[in-house]
């Protein structure tokens, strides 16, 4: 595209300016006068959930802090630029979330940002009227994102003296010309972010914007869209300022199946749609995937596969990414479209279980398990010990029954590198374990045995116990052989004692008896 | 008597599964009266639980029941308070249209035999009416589906419910006289738990009297309806042993169901004899008294079936009283299914005995159970005597509570020949005596 350059109305003419030219003529690099960059970095969390990032970053060289007026607009949103101006701003930052960063769980995002609508802006020393030129700045704003930042005035409106210092360039502490508001009310829904998208060079049409499906992206656990205007230097002398607008797009996808675990990921399963090639106005457009937490590949793995890699200083920790560029074409591959997949290696875990046999072997569980880092992993068995027979008892069954410490065997890694070589000279004390890799070390951990006091039979009545329980089989016996031998018969009362012997007599004798 | 059976069902639904939702259910479930090493419930879960790990579920010593109910469960198990629940009402069924079968027979003969004039003028007031035997299936539903001992083993989720309701299809088939299904239902519940074997006998002189065949042991009939019935039961355990058998690809149920619950190797407490006797019994008898206390289970059955061959449905009662008395590892499910027919000789009551002293004992032996369970267990002050003791008490009851329905079966039965009033040579009132 070629890009013609109209005229501008220039109050004086600057000493920057005119050296402007040579500070493209010293840097290797020639600056584009309008420069658009794209790029999405996709972070796997440890809870499982997916969270990404998307950033459009406009450079616009043009200088109005003196009170130009322009009316040229290549890649910045000509609506943004015309508040700027109006409004004399120097900084403009809003940002628009759903949801809440839990950071325990995910960690810490790029750009954070609270839930509900937040604004805050930097004037610049003209203004005279800062208040009122504010609540001008909240309506226009709110006619250009379709969110009610109407409703942003005196009373939810403060002027921070500490924080919030320029993001951007300049040494203006003066706390009068800076403005924070928020509305945590605020919902986001898709009519903020179809002007937001309307904002980008090639709006959703091309390059990484084509993934921002509203459908898709509100339907995820977090979502914050923001925008982001400031002053920068153009170079590291900062002879020369340009405007850069950042706008930010942060989701956080949840797309857990209960029961399963993790998955798969892939652009289409989170946005529903692939890439099919990067914004034409773009002068670089990439997708990060952090691999910081896996860079050997053995938790998941990315295809298609890249070799460009690159690694970057995050939140003061140096973070390993793997690179995939839009610009180029064999990214595309042979099918033209791009859909990166992170498919999670089933760590399924080994569980051997051997059941116990009363009296014969005892239970066994042994499980292979990869534990999470600054977790709390928590295993419970519940057994029950058999009542045994008086004789199994050892001699003191009141002290209790011991179940045997859990071992844990594990591979640490190991902040120094050690040295594999067996057959050296080492002392004792360090040579007992074989060490086979440089890099980790064997550990095995006992855990405290657990002494179980059982309630034991009475040793003293086997005896008593035989006698009593034959004695109720015996009842049993009597009473049922009582029923099934004998029949019912009328009861003749027997004679007296004297009878009873006279009878006796009179059988001898052969005499009939009374 | 549809309306007031269905009421009936729907208050014992609602009991339980109110009981199912309450915390207590998983009180009940672990209480060793209610289960036992046989029929818990947890352990059909880790049964289950093995064989998805792909261990065999009686390659431990947990799972003791056997390889169908693995199967049933299998694809019952989201829905297994339905299957307890279900269970329990298919047994109060089968046990109501039973008991109105068996009480059409009966006036049946007891008006044969009044035309034929056999009963003695004075025992009128023992013959029985169809006022009085109106409400009988009913109160033989009520007393299994609200009996507190089957509301606890339903909500234990113990799977003596199953066997129960088995039991009571096949009373149901026998007194319908459907031999086959007679011969099926009890082949189930014999592969199931062992005992019910002795039901043979009863089963056989009920459909033998059914057909009109007579019991003479010198008669071909007699022998050809036994070798039929046998042929059906034993094709029907083979059948259900071979499946097993095909289910879990080995023998090895064999030994964990049939070798535990003749071998008694599991001594936890429960409300029967063996645990204490063989926990404290000397090694060198075990095997002895092992064999004793196995054969005096089966050893009522000749002699009863001599006695009460006139009575089949009595005989079935008692030898479900004995089953449930004298088995290796009894529940109170086991008791709750005799209990269930006692409605059904409530015309015994003036010859009853021991009646009230019987029930006393049991409700306070029942009461006791929990409380002595819990001195020794976890209060640690009492010791397992006490419990034993309890034990031994509740048995005395239940023997004591069956025979003396025995003998007030055996005496109406001899007032009916013999005539109600007897007096003595001398003309004065006379009293019965057993000689």
């Amino acid at each position: 595209m070629r890009w013609e350059e109209t005229v501008v109305e220039e109050a004086t003419a600057d000493k920057e300016d005119t050296s402007a030219p040579e500070t493209v003529v010293q840097s290797s690099v020639p600056q584009p006068k309008d420069d658009f960059q794209e790029e999405l970095v996709i972070r796997p969390l440890h809870s499982g959930d997916i969270y990404a990032s998307f950033q459009f970053r406009t450079l616009w060289e043009t200088d109005f802090m003196r009170g130009n007026k322009v009316s040229h607009y290549r890649l910045f949103p000509k609506s943004l630029g015309q508040v700027i101006s109006k409004f004399s701003v120097r900084e403009l930052h809003i940002s628009f979330t759903q949801g809440y960063w839990r950071t325990m769980q995910w960690g810490q995002p790029f750009l954070p940002s609270p839930p509900g609508a937040e604004l805050w802006v930097w004037f610049q020393d003209s203004v005279t009227d800062v208040d009122g030129t504010w609540k001008e700045l909240t309506n226009v704003l709110s006619g250009i994102f379709c969110a009610s930042l109407n409703f942003i005035d005196s009373t939810n409106t403060v002027q921070p003296s500490a924080s919030f210092k320029p993001l951007g360039i300049g040494n203006v502490t003066d706390h009068r010309f800076l403005r924070y508001a928020t509305l945590p009310r605020e919902i986001v829904c898709t009519e903020n972010l179809t002007p937001w998208k309307k904002l980008l060079p090639c709006g959703s049409k091309a390059g990484l914007a084509v993934l921002l499906k509203s459908e898709k992206l509100f339907h995820s656990s977090f979502h914050s869209q923001a925008v982001h205007i400031r002053p920068v230097c153009q170079d590291w002398q900062c002879k020369t300022t340009s405007w850069e607008l950042r706008q930010t797009l942060n989701v956080v996808f949840d797309l857990h199946t209960p029961g399963q675990g993790k998955l798969e990921w892939s652009l289409f399963k989170m946005f529903s749609r692939t890439l099919t090639e990067a914004c034409p106005l773009a002068s670089s457009s990439k997708i990060y995937i952090d691999i910081t937490d896996d860079p050997q590949g053995e938790q998941f793995e990315v295809s298609p596969a890249t070799h460009l890699l690159s690694q970057a200083m995050v939140l003061g920790d140096r973070r390993t990414f793997s690179v995939y560029d839009l610009t180029q074409q064999i990214t595309f591959g042979t099918v033209r479209s791009l859909n990166l997949l992170i498919r999670w290696k089933s760590s399924e875990g080994y569980i051997h279980y051997q059941p116990s046999k009363d009296r014969v072997r005892p239970h066994l569980l042994e499980m292979l398990v990869q534990l999470p880092p600054n977790s709390v992993t928590e295993v419970t068995v519940q057994f029950e010990r058999a009542l045994l027979k008086w004789t199994e008892y050892t001699p003191d069954p009141n002290h209790g029954f011991y179940v045997g410490s859990s071992v844990i065997s594990s591979l640490v890694p190991s902040i120094v590198a050690m040295d594999t070589n067996s057959t050296r000279e080492q002392p004792l004390f360090s040579s007992f374990f074989p060490c086979k890799e440089e890099s980790s070390y064997f550990m095995r951990v006992y855990t405290e045995p657990l002494l179980v006091n059982l309630p034991t039979p009475d040793f003293s009545m086997p005896y008593n116990v035989i006698c009593l329980t034959c004695t109720v089989v015996a009842v049993g016996y009597g009473s049922l052989y009582n029923l099934l031998t004998r029949s019912f018969q009328i009861e003749e009362p027997s004679p007296g004692l004297a009878k009873r012997i006279a009878n006796i007599i009179r059988k001898m004798r052969g005499v009939p008896p009374l | 008597m549809a309306a007031p059976l269905t009421l009936l069902l729907l208050v014992a639904v609602t009991v339980r599964a109110a009981l199912y939702r309450s915390s207590l259910a998983d009180l009940i479930s672990e209480r060793v009266e209610v289960v036992s090493p046989l029929t818990a419930w947890k352990r059909v879960v880790e049964g289950l639980a093995l064989l998805d790990l792909g261990v065999s579920p009686y390659s431990g010593d947990v799972f003791h029941e056997t390889p169908l109910i693995i199967y049933l469960f299998h694809f019952l198990v989201d829905y297994a308070e339905i299957t307890f629940m279900l269970a329990d009402v298919i047994t109060a069924v089968a046990l109501y249209l039973s008991v109105k079968d068996y009480n059409k027979q009966v006036f049946r003969k007891q008006k044969y035999a009044l035309e034929a004039d056999r009963y003695p003028l004075d025992c009128l007031e023992l013959i029985r009416s169809p006022k009085e035997m109106q409400y009988i299936p009913l109160k033989v539903a009520m007393f299994y589906l609200l009996n507190p001992f089957t509301i606890l083993s339903c909500v234990a989720k113990s799977t003596c419910g199953l066997n129960n309701a088995v039991i009571a299809l096949f009373v149901l088939s026998t007194i319908k006289g459907n031999v086959l299904l007679s011969a099926i239902f009890l082949s189930l519940a014999t592969y199931q738990s062992i005992y019910p074997l002795t039901l043979c006998a009863a089963a056989l002189l009920y459909l033998l009297q059914r057909q009109y065949i007579p019991v003479n042991l010198r008669r071909f009939s007699f022998w050809w309806f036994v070798a039929q019935y046998a042929f059906m039961y034993l094709g029907s355990l083979f059948v259900i042993v071979g499946l097993s058998f095909f289910l879990l690809g080995s023998w090895d149920f064999l030994p964990s169901v049939y070798g535990f619950i003749l071998s008694v190797p599991d001594l936890t407490p429960n409300i029967g004899l063996f645990w204490y006797f063989f926990a404290e019994m000397f090694e060198h008898f075990r095997l002895f008294f092992l064999c004793v206390f196995q054969i005096n289970v089966f050893f009522y059955t000749v002699p009863l079936s001599i006695k009460l061959k006139e009575h089949p449905v009595f005989l079935i009662f008692m030898q479900l009283a004995v089953i449930s008395i004298f088995k290796s590892y009894p529940t109170v499910g086991d008791i709750a299914l005799y209990m269930a027919f006692l409605p059904v000789w409530s015309h015994l009551h003036r010859f009853l005995r021991n009646i009230f002293l019987v029930s006393c004992v049991l409700l306070a032996c029942s009461a006791l159970f929990p409380v002595l369970w819990h001195l020794w267990i976890y209060a640690g002050s009492a010791n397992s005597n006490f419990y034993y003791a309890i034990t031994l008490l509740f048995n005395v009851a239940q023997i004591l509570l069956v025979s003396d329905y025995f003998y007030a079966f055996l005496r109406r039965e001899h007032h009916l020949s013999h005539g109600l009033y007897l007096k003595r040579k001398d003309g004065s009132e006379a009293t019965l005596v057993l000689k």
